[in-house]
């Protein structure tokens, strides 16, 4: 029993780290932030000057940019990633669907940089030509204001969407693995066709495919590089499409090593630790729907982590 | 009549909708890999993988020092986080149902959603403010702790797949826990575990944020740890944002070898798991 014991602690051990690492995280970017905070109180986050040289700072275009990005990216991907998830797990003949999980899979591989590299030296282009070519009636309503640069929302909308439909589609598709098949074949019994049977079975995991969509949020909200590379890093609130903006991610990544001041430098902190606290709440969320889904579905396989997801 | 018919035709269009939907992903997929191989090749010589950086204006060089600087920063993750990953999943499959089992299987889903920019931020304040020096430690760390929660949860999964039976036959042998986890429990697993962490090996090699003002960048070679080292995915970075033909020819070919080496990772990744399953029958 002495030895249980023994191997019970230096292995639980561990599993405590794994805790305390998360709380440091947090204690760390709370403690590298704390001259900012006292400085500016509440009103680093509702005022809109950024500018380092008179020691000013207000973070507000970053969150304008982060959410304005995410939720385009959201609008995007998500029909798309739901069509996968539903096309994969319902539609899709057996021999298809080994090879279409590995390349939705792969999508999720492709590191974030080299999304960037694309979206660069390819997306940005094509977005800039589309751009020129909108109609005149229309660049003159104020979400399509602004010169045609390439760089800007759209781009970084279109790259995140890319990045995050495959973790929406793995997660739905594990949502949608847990709904009874006697509730499909009831439907179909009762003369159904595919799209009302999938419908009702959409209808039964409602609550999973909703944090499914949120963990695709998560995502969109940290994402760093490729937004970095093509969002125009322009701290303005604009609500145009084509507007050069910024994104809380990416003002750390660009101006991080230049903050040469200790409040600068805790200014850009107390950015991440928001964001930390902001991913954290939301990722949170997207599991407990996720899990309370999966029991729900009483005799089910749980869906698998998101953490699985990616592998 | 009208109205199964309008019925059938909705379902239709749903099911058209939805492989368009497939189709529509795998555009940008293609793209990438189509890019990535013909600009990569037209840049990718032996100069690549031999020879250091040349300043600006001289052509040619390579990203020798990038690629050893990527083996140095994945090789101090590993160390880290292999340890600490799969001892908790042990943790967490053999005491399942505990309320530490239960903190850690939390944090551990927690940490794998915290931005990787934020881990960065973590390393930077435990691992560079302390030595006021930016180095190859510090940015294994950062990339170490991402890795953590992956091998964590993967371990934990594999385990819970071994047959309840091969531990109710060590215990009945006699074996003690300890025994029954090492001797026989982990080895059995062991092929999913050693595929998890490649896989997380992968996916570590091509971060960029968390090395950005961690590991920084190094246009010398270095393998010092206490130093600043390079990276390919800080490399393809700094080229790709420059105003440089040359310099975009370089990330283009760093993008081709970071991209094959998570294909062949995910692919061999893949055949050990079918041969496992096979195995399993």
């Amino acid at each position: 029993m002495r030895t249980e014991l023994l191997f019970r602690v230096l292995i639980g051990a561990c599993a405590v780290l794994l805790v305390v690492l998360v709380a440091a995280i947090g204690v760390e970017l709370a403690r590298e932030s704390v001259l900012s905070i006292r400085a500016f109180g509440l009103r680093f986050w509702v005022t809109t000057t950024w500018d380092p040289v008179a020691g000013e700072f207000g973070a507000l275009p970053f969150i304008w940019g982060t959410l304005y990005s995410s939720v385009l990216a959201l609008l995007i991907s998500t029909p798309i990633a739901l069509g996968i998830a539903i096309f994969i797990s319902e539609l899709s003949p057996e021999r298809l669907r080994a090879p279409l999980v590995f390349l939705t899979e792969l999508l999720a591989a492709i590191p974030s940089i080299v999304y960037g590299l694309w979206a660069i030296f390819v997306l940005v282009p094509i977005v800039r030509q589309l751009e020129a070519s909108t109609p005149e009636v229309l660049r003159a309503l104020p979400l399509f204001s602004g010169p045609p640069l390439g760089v800007g929302m759209v781009s970084a909308a279109l790259v995140l969407a890319v990045m995050i439909i495959p973790f929406t589609s793995a997660v739905a598709r594990e949502v949608l693995k847990t709904v009874p098949v006697a509730q499909r074949e009831a439907a179909y019994a009762l003369g159904a066709t595919r799209f009302e049977a999938i419908r009702s079975a959409l209808f039964f995991a409602r609550t999973g495919i909703v944090g499914a969509i949120m963990l695709g949020f998560g995502r969109a909200l940290g994402e760093t590089m490729a937004v970095t590379m093509v969002v125009g890093n322009n701290p303005q609130i604009s609500a145009s499409l084509f507007a050069p903006q910024y994104t809380m991610a990416a003002v750390i990544a660009n101006e991080f090593t230049e903050a040469t001041d200790e409040l600068y430098l805790h200014a850009l902190v107390e950015i991440g630790l928001v964001l930390f606290i902001i991913t954290l709440i939301v990722n949170a969320g997207s599991r407990l729907l996720i899990w309370a889904m999966s029991r729900s579905a009483a005799p089910a396989v749980a869906p698998t982590s998101p953490a699985a997801a990616t592998v | 009549m009208t109205r199964d018919v309008r019925r059938r035709f909705v379902s239709a269009v749903f099911v058209a909708a939805c492989a368009a939907a497939v189709l529509l992903a795998l555009i940008p997929l293609a793209m990438i890999l189509f890019f990535v191989v013909s600009q990569g090749l037209q840049a990718l010589n032996v100069a690549f993988f031999t020879q250091l950086p040349r300043p600006v204006g001289e052509s040619g060089g390579g990203m020798l020092n990038a690629l050893v600087g990527t083996f140095v920063l994945t090789g101090v993750a590993a160390l880290i986080a292999i340890p600490i990953g799969v001892i908790s999943g042990i943790y967490m499959s053999e005491y399942r149902g505990t309320r530490l089992a239960t903190a850690t299987r939390f944090a551990a889903d927690t940490l794998n959603g915290v931005p990787s920019i934020v881990i960065g931020i973590f390393a930077y304040a435990v691992a560079v403010l302390p030595f006021r020096q930016f180095s190859a430690m510090a940015g294994g760390l950062a990339l170490g702790v991402m890795m953590i929660p992956i091998i964590a949860r993967t371990t934990e999964e594999l385990l819970l797949l071994v047959p309840g039976a091969l531990r109710e036959g060590a215990l009945a042998l006699g074996a003690t826990r300890a025994r029954a986890v090492f001797s026989v429990i982990v080895p059995a697993a062991l092929p999913g575990i050693i595929t998890g962490v490649v896989l997380a090996l992968a996916r570590i090699a091509g971060e960029t944020a968390p090395l950005l003002f961690t590991a920084f960048n190094n246009r010398f070679f270095s393998t010092d740890l206490r130093q600043p080292i390079a990276s390919m995915t800080v490399q393809i970075f700094t080229y790709a944002i420059s105003p440089y033909e040359d310099w975009h020819r370089q990330a283009w070919a760093g993008a081709l070898v970071l991209v094959s080496f998570v294909l062949v990772c995910s692919l061999v990744a893949r055949v050990v798991t079918a041969r496992v399953q096979r195995l399993r029958g």
